[in-house]
């Protein structure tokens, strides 16, 4: 009797253990909608937080308001403008952080993100090529024509490391060195490229090294939207999985999984999940790495959480850093994003040595 | 009745995987092993044939290097044998899934990977892995909670696994491995890192549960006396082969141990169970000072 309520107080406790872990969760999401609001406002002067909130809500509702009164102007502005990156934002940010956490742990290194197989790289030459020789897969040029050439750029390096770990059993080691070296020949490539061009496509290529959401138009979302939710209900659905891939290749394969075959299942979904991404706003380091990261130190290593909590972290990060950057204007996201959330990771990997979590 | 022998090579049974089977017999058949590279055609194991049959404590015994953990590795399909097959109750298990093995076979690791650690409780749980389905987290944490019990450890359920010692680790791949609930476990040096008041425990328990939930038990070990003082059985691997294999009085005899750990040793036997006393053949004097050499508290204040 008495051991069964011991073990019932194991199952109760593990239970209300999840709840606070939720509480991150919410936390987040809370977050993002101050974010937006403040995003709203900036779009457009003349409205408080609430009457901004209050448009939203009514555009997604479909009410019409009378043209040319200060809410019409309002919505206009908030829809046109702001809303298509504060979308961009909060998709690409639960998408590369969901990416992240992923990548860290098909790979079981805290040093993984999503680019460390050369995604970047690759979709960086893809798109670079688009810009500097202005060659194209569609053979149409401006955006459309570097989306694709950015997309299937960044698919190049998985597809070389998918194809040999097909053909001998790659240790997560090895498929990060691979992705290493694929990394730097794309590089160099681009570098190349950029040296030989004119100052003003160096800078537009520059940016999209760094990226931006400047450049996200309505029509960019849709895909975006698509892939980042069948990939990350993908990923939801394989985190235990991933907890058991934790514990390193052997004891996973004895609990019962078999792990060259997820592995590669895995990075070709991320890989997806990545490049759509990427594509539309260049390469936004940093958040993959990080948002995982913070989420371990607050909630453990549990996939089930971290997962999800990522990807909540990730867009409340990214809209965040995409705000400031805009209202300090013309500093790519990117950079914001580094420069403010750099020292805060830091000070949360000092703040946990000390003690008050003890993730690693 | 727990027997090991030398395999006889015309036993073909029919195919079934353990299931509610209460009898276990593992065939192993012409088992070779190497590893690819440099060495390729010099075999890790060659050509090892042994027959285990029923739930009992089998160890393996043998110098460092010899391939005792590639040879159990070999057995739950962590690496695929080059030559031979290991039958269970006359199923091949290179026909069986991962998936299917990981019902049947449970494996605590010598070393565990903390890079993503999680609790004590989340990893033990990781142990239900092969069986859970939607719905029955309770049911597995009630498990979880049962073999954090009979490790004793239900003290360390909510602790992150990194924050542990390394004796407290193998508590927890052991209750990882138990929460498995395998017909056959494996186990690699499961005590090496305990004290030895737990290295008696838990080999004694593992010896009890092969008995309670009708299990084979099978581990490695580098202590000798540990593994005379519980095994039913015990295997002695020497030059990629078995050199010897039997009773623990069988196997554990002086020149056994002098042929393939190339020591000296004396064996008596304690409680009908063989004991081993090691035997340094350097002589060197030392001149054992004891007046000089001191280690001592010191009085403070």
């Amino acid at each position: 009797m008495s051991e069964n309520l011991h073990s019932d107080s194991l199952v109760e406790r593990y239970h209300h253990l999840t709840m606070r872990k939720l509480l991150v969760l919410v936390v987040s999401v809370i977050g993002v909608i101050i974010v937006v609001g403040l995003f709203s406002v900036s779009a457009y002067d003349n409205i408080s937080l609430m009457e901004a909130y209050r448009i939203i809500w009514d555009h997604i509702m479909g009410v019409e308001y009378e043209p040319r009164t200060t809410e019409w102007w309002a919505d206009r502005f908030i829809w046109n403008t702001v809303m298509p990156r504060i979308v961009a934002a909060i998709v690409a940010g639960a998408s590369l952080a969901a990416a992240g956490a992923l990548m860290q742990a098909l790979m079981n290194n805290p040093l993984a993100d999503p680019y460390s197989t050369g995604i970047s790289s690759g979709a960086c030459f893809g798109a670079i090529v688009a810009l500097v020789l202005g060659l194209t897969i569609t053979s149409t040029s401006g955006q459309s024509g570097m989306i694709v050439n950015a997309f299937v750029g960044a698919m190049i390096p998985v597809g070389v490391v998918i194809l040999i770990s097909k053909r001998m059993p790659l240790s997560p080691a090895a498929l990060i060195l691979v992705g290493t070296a694929l990394s730097y020949f794309f590089s160099s490539m681009v570098t190349y490229l950029l040296v030989i061009t004119d100052a003003d496509t160096l800078q537009n290529a520059y940016i999209w090294q760094v990226g931006t959401l400047d450049t996200i138009v309505w029509s960019s979302i849709p895909m975006m939207v698509v892939v980042t939710a069948v990939g990350s209900a993908f990923v939801m659905l394989l985190t235990r999985q991933l907890n058991v891939l934790s514990l390193g290749d052997a004891n996973a394969k004895t609990l019962g999984l078999d792990v060259e075959k997820f592995r590669v299942v895995c990075l070709i979904v991320m890989a997806i999940m990545t490049a759509s991404i990427v594509c539309f706003t260049g390469t936004i380091g940093f958040l993959g790495l990080v948002a995982p990261h913070l989420v371990r130190i607050l909630v453990g290593s549990d996939n089930k959480f971290v997962v999800p909590i990522s990807m909540a972290v990730g867009s409340f990060i990214l809209v965040l850093a995409d705000y400031i950057a805009m209202t300090i204007s013309d500093v790519p996201v990117g950079v914001v994003m580094s420069i403010i959330g750099s020292p805060i990771f830091f000070l949360l990997i000092l703040w946990q040595k000390k003690g008050y979590g003890t993730v690693y | 009745m727990r027997s090991i022998s030398i395999r006889s090579k015309e036993s073909e049974q029919s195919a079934i995987l353990l299931g509610d089977d209460p009898e276990i017999n593992v065939d192993i058949d012409g088992l070779s092993f190497s590893y690819k590279g440099a060495d390729s055609d010099k075999n890790v194991l060659s050509d090892i044939s042994l027959n285990i049959h029923g739930a009992q404590l089998v160890s393996i015994l043998g110098p460092n290097g010899v391939g005792k953990s590639t040879f159990i590795h070999c057995l739950n399909k962590i690496l695929d044998p080059t030559g031979g097959c290991v039958r269970i109750n006359g199923t091949n298990v290179q026909d069986v899934s991962i998936k299917d093995l990981a019902k049947v076979m449970g494996y605590v690791p010598y070393t565990s990977t903390d890079n993503f650690p999680l609790s004590v409780t989340d990893t033990v749980l990781m142990g239900r892995h092969p069986h859970s389905k939607w719905g029955s987290l309770d049911d597995d944490l009630r498990i979880v909670h049962e073999m954090l019990q009979l490790i004793g450890i239900e003290d360390l359920a909510e602790r992150n696994f990194n924050e542990l010692s390394a004796g407290q680790h193998q508590k927890v791949m052991l209750a990882r491995g138990l929460a498995q609930e395998p017909r056959i476990l494996f186990l690699d040096e499961p005590t090496s890192n305990l004290d030895v008041r737990f290295q008696l425990e838990i080999t004694r328990m593992l010896k009890r549960l092969s008995r309670q939930k009708n299990m084979l038990v099978i581990m490695i070990s580098h202590d000798i006396n540990i593994a005379a003082k519980y095994s039913d059985n015990i295997i002695m691997l020497h030059g990629g082969g078995i050199y010897a294999l039997g009773k623990p009085q069988d196997v554990i005899t002086p020149d056994n141990i002098r042929h393939v750990y190339e020591v000296g040793a004396d064996v008596i036997m304690d409680r009908g169970r063989p004991h081993l006393i090691l035997i340094d053949d350097d002589d060197t004097d030392y001149d054992d000072d004891h007046e000089y050499y001191v280690v001592e508290k010191v009085a403070v204040g």
